[in-house]
């Protein structure tokens, strides 16, 4: 691609000096008049254009098109010359030659008429493209191409596709070529051969053909059609199933790195905060802060955030901690109100500090789409790194809790403080310090959750019902709880949520709760001994 | 200097300062603004409020109307749907403003109904609504459902050949309502009942995952599948993504939005997103002079290069402009004047059209459909031939197909039945 773009720049400037390259100004009038045709006809008339700049010839061709499926082809009003638009954000927005690729600077956006494509013509120009990218060597765009082509081939390109098939080396390329005849072959000619050949597959395109060909008068077709979806019928079962349960997991893990730090701060030292959801909200806006601060880097700007992320939840923790909570302790209705007005004044400082609206956390490209592990089945990678993530955070508590002498004495002081205190434990250090760990780990769980949904000011609003509710029917005082709360919850949830709506899935979960609690108050795993009883 | 005198000063000096506190409190035009500026709304509200700012500004500079000036009352109901109704008590009755502009969530605006109609004032509502509602002191300037969601559908329908429907929405009155009206057309279109799936949230509702793949899965039925969402506010952020996320592209399924504007998508990274649709009856990225003043004004105004501009403030900005024509044309601020002179003004609108206020308290817009693009803007693909004009009442649910609303003397009435021939009263108002 980029030998070829240089090509023809390269003849463009020999052009430019060569009288012996007069045929590319000849061109350009064509091409001009070409994108003109583009610019002034109608949507339905815009498909017969494409067509004739795709088989034009012209090596620009493909860039026009790319930039046109893209709303970036365009028209200066006044000289009527085509632009590639390359920066299309403000009001006035950097522009090039679409003839000769030249940087023509800046125009208003008053001066510019964008040749305008719709859905309908982006498919189309998909559809030419993979065509075009089925000859390209690399492979993987070849598969791409081929995958794209299920369901959209047409008898002109049918009779193109064997000696694609045959010519193929690769065999993923060839499967799915192979594919994608057998569906066109099924749907328009009712092929028997090509039935067997879709038989299992999970593409939905060839669910459609077979389904087209169950209705037919053929009754061997019908047979035939009948048992390979049935045959489908059953994978595409188990693949839900198990889709359902990635769901389940991965609402879960969100569920768990919401509530594990709650289970510290509520859990192990018995405080009562309802400014834990801001603290995850401090931990999104970090994510989106440490983006501003390394433009055009948001992978790393999103690493870096983890720990920056876990400060300055823990350092507003901390703050609270000791302006607040330390006054309170031993008046759990106090606390609740006092700290509920500490997350409205959070909420309304960033509201007023960074602004009312949601901000924009990009998202890498290492975690943007999905895995695909067969047609029906893939895994969105946002949430598949979630779910890492919630483990790791957890893990990482429970060494702390356990191996960690800052462990023991939280530990200690949370079953007898007084005990605790004579045997040489500096109480008040260890609220502080838990305090901050609990905090910090909410921060973590708001850089997580940057990737997944709003950054704004009500972030934590949504959270803070479900941490305290993954937290009481764990089991107060036990991240074990905690996290089997977190993944049972989420999973019951997305199972009830096709069944019964989202909104009814919600109140029988809490339903639920109330009457698990009813049987069992102290959760799923109640503390034992006295330490429980106090 | 004799004491006559002094007694003469001190009366004339009486008298003056009288006089100028007379003029001074009869002299500005009280304009309330009542938009939430924390809590949930604040994140659509809060731009609305500096629109109003900006107009009043310019229009003082321009001389004010009637040779006075207006000033400004902001009251902050906190997204707080009682506080709207105290807020609104508190304008009228304590700061005794002129005209009130505001409200943004159907909620607040059925909360603020009551006590506008008791005090008598005037309320110009912005936002695209579920209808059904006609109120003499209300003027409804955003969309009723005949001027977004029906011929959102049609588009659907008839140019991209959708067969097969998800109507998806938050679980609160505009969507219902909406939803409704949309089942029952799309019935009358001869759209079998198996499909149309229906689906509601909650609000702010974050994980998608099963809704979006059951989503996925009755749209691979081999039907063209459309999804119609009147899902509000910040779910939508997570659900575009889960969307974008599954693999789902707007050429297999378009989702086509009703509440989703240039303000909601400056919080996400639309790439994913390209073709997914919304209908309005404004768009920050149409080709009008009228327009690209108003984005330089607002650009100017806020400080900010990539502020934006959408739906709900183009709404403001006519609704302004027709009180202002009307408080003209009335010569007073008086109410009842007002209200009986703004029927039938015509103003500019943002999309080089002319704006008319009817008798049944909405106005006229042309719809467009646009495709959502890489740089969070739209790319107008469709527009109705000329404006349309807003429906109080829809002609898709039975009880209100026969309802009409003029108020213009002397029928006066919001809710005239055509079949009966009766005015249905206040208190029908209200009723589904």
């Amino acid at each position: 691609m980029g030998i070829i773009r240089l090509l023809s720049q390269l003849l463009l400037v020999c052009s430019l000096f060569w009288p012996g390259f007069a045929q590319a100004q000849v061109e350009d009038t064509e091409a001009q008049q070409l994108l003109t045709a583009l610019a002034d006809s109608s949507f339905a008339e815009k498909k017969a254009v494409v067509n004739r700049i795709a088989s034009s010839g012209d090596e620009r061709a493909r860039g026009w098109l790319e930039s046109f499926a893209s709303n970036k082809l365009a028209r200066i009003e006044s000289s009527g010359q085509f632009i590639i638009v390359t920066d299309n954000r403000g009001r006035d927005w950097t522009v090039q030659s679409a003839l000769t690729g030249e940087n023509l600077g800046e125009f208003s956006r008053r001066d510019i008429d964008t040749v305008r494509v719709n859905n309908a013509l982006r498919g189309e120009l998909e559809d030419i493209l993979s065509v075009i990218d089925l000859k390209s060597p690399d492979q993987s765009s070849r598969l791409t191409a081929a995958r794209a082509l299920k369901g959209s081939v047409d008898s002109a390109l049918a009779e193109r596709v064997p000696g694609l098939i045959d010519s193929e080396q690769s065999e993923p390329v060839r499967a799915a070529l192979t594919e994608a005849l057998a569906i066109y072959r099924v749907a328009e000619q009712g092929d028997l051969a090509a039935v067997e050949t879709l038989s299992g597959s999970l593409n939905s395109q060839a669910r459609a053909a077979l389904q087209q060909a169950m209705r037919s008068d053929d009754p061997a077709l019908v047979a035939a059609a009948t048992k390979a979806m049935d045959s489908i019928e059953q994978k595409l079962t188990l693949n839900r199933a198990a889709e359902t349960l990635y769901f389940g997991l991965s609402m879960g893990s969100v569920l768990v790195l919401a509530a594990i730090g709650l289970a510290i701060t509520f859990g192990v030292m018995g405080v009562i905060n309802m400014a834990h959801g801001e603290l995850i909200m401090l931990g999104a806006y970090t994510t989106w802060g440490m983006q501003q601060l390394l433009p055009g880097q948001p992978g790393l700007a999103l690493i870096l955030s983890i720990p920056a992320g876990f400060l300055v939840a823990a350092l507003a923790g901390v703050v609270i901690e000791r302006t607040v909570i330390q006054y309170l302790k031993g008046r759990p209705l106090e606390t609740l109100l006092a700290t509920f007005g500490v997350s409205l004044i959070l909420q309304q400082l960033v509201r007023t500090v960074v602004s009312p609206l949601n901000r924009t956390v990009i998202t890498p490209e290492w975690m943007s789409g999905s895995v695909m592990i067969n047609e029906a089945l893939s895994l969105t990678l946002n949430r598949l790194y979630v779910i890492g993530f919630a483990l790791v955070v957890f893990a990482g508590l429970m060494l702390i809790m356990r191996k960690t002498r800052l462990g023991l004495e939280v530990r200690a002081v949370t079953q007898n403080r007084a005990m605790a205190r004579s045997m040489g434990i500096r109480a008040t250090r260890v609220d502080i310090l838990t305090f901050a760990l609990g905090s910090g780990v909410a921060g973590l769980a708001g850089v997580a959750l940057s990737q997944i949904t709003n950054v704004g000011p009500n972030l934590g609003q949504s959270y803070i019902i479900d941490s305290f509710m993954v937290v009481v029917f764990g089991g107060v005082g036990n991240l074990w709880g905690t996290l089997l709360a977190g993944l049972t919850l989420g999973t019951i949830n997305q199972l009830l949520e096709p069944w019964v709506g989202a909104v009814l899935a919600k109140i029988m979960v809490l339903v639920m709760i109330i009457l698990f609690i009813q049987k069992r108050p102290r959760g799923l795993f109640p503390q034992k001994g006295r330490a429980a009883e106090g | 200097m004799s004491i006559r005198k002094h007694v003469k000063l001190g009366l004339s000096a009486l008298a003056l300062s009288i006089s100028f506190s007379a003029v001074a409190a009869e002299d500005p035009i009280k304009v309330g603004i009542l938009h939430s500026l924390s809590g949930t709304m604040a994140i659509s509200e809060s731009a609305l409020k500096d629109t109003m700012l900006m107009l009043i500004e310019k229009q003082n500079a321009a001389g004010g109307i009637l040779g006075r000036q207006l000033e400004p009352v902001v009251v902050d109901p906190a997204s707080n749907w009682p506080l709207f109704a105290e807020k609104a008590r508190e304008l009228l009755a304590k700061d005794k403003v002129d005209v009130i502009f505001g409200n943004w969530t159907s909620v607040s605006r059925k909360s603020v109904l009551p006590v506008i109609e008791e005090l008598n004032g005037l309320l110009f509502y912005p936002v695209q609504y579920e209808g059904e509602e006609s109120s003499e002191n209300v003027f409804y300037t955003g969309a009723a459902p005949n001027q977004q969601a029906i011929p959102a559908v049609n588009y659907l329908m008839n140019d991209i050949g959708v067969e097969r429907w998800v109507l998806a929405g938050t679980d609160y009155v505009y969507p219902r309502t909406t939803n409704k009206i949309l089942e029952t057309y799309l019935k009358a279109q001869g759209v079998a009942a198996e499909d149309i799936m229906i689906n509601y949230t909650p609000f702010g509702h974050s994980d998608w995952q099963a809704i979006v793949s059951d989503i996925k899965a009755f749209g691979s039925a081999g039907k063209k599948t459309a999804v119609v969402s009147t899902i509000n506010g910040d779910a939508n952020v997570p659900f575009y993504r889960e969307l974008g996320n599954q693999g789902i592209n707007a050429a297999d399924i378009p989702v086509v939005a009703f509440s989703v504007g240039e303000q909601e998508l400056s919080g996400i990274d639309t790439g994913p997103l390209v073709g997914h649709l919304a209908a309005w009856n404004y768009f920050m990225s149409v080709d009008a002079e009228a327009n690209y003043d108003f984005i330089d004004a607002w650009v100017a105004y806020t400080g900010k290069e990539d502020a934006v501009t959408n739906d709900p403030m183009e709404a403001h900005y006519i609704g302004f402009n027709m009180y202002v024509e009307a408080v003209k044309k009335a010569g007073t601020t008086d109410v009842n004047a007002v209200k009986d002179a703004i029927i039938g003004v015509a103003v500019p609108n943002l999309t080089g059209g002319i704006a008319t206020m009817m008798p049944n308290h909405h106005i006229t817009k042309p719809v467009l459909i646009g495709e959502i693009q890489d740089n969070g803007q739209f790319s107008v693909v469709w527009q109705t031939p000329s404006t349309v004009v807003g429906d109080a009442w829809s002609d898709f649910l039975p009880g209100s197909k026969d309802l009409i609303s003029d108020w213009r003397k002397p029928m006066f009435c919001g809710n005239f039945n055509v079949v009966t021939g009766t005015c249905g009263g206040k208190a029908a108002v209200a009723a589904e």
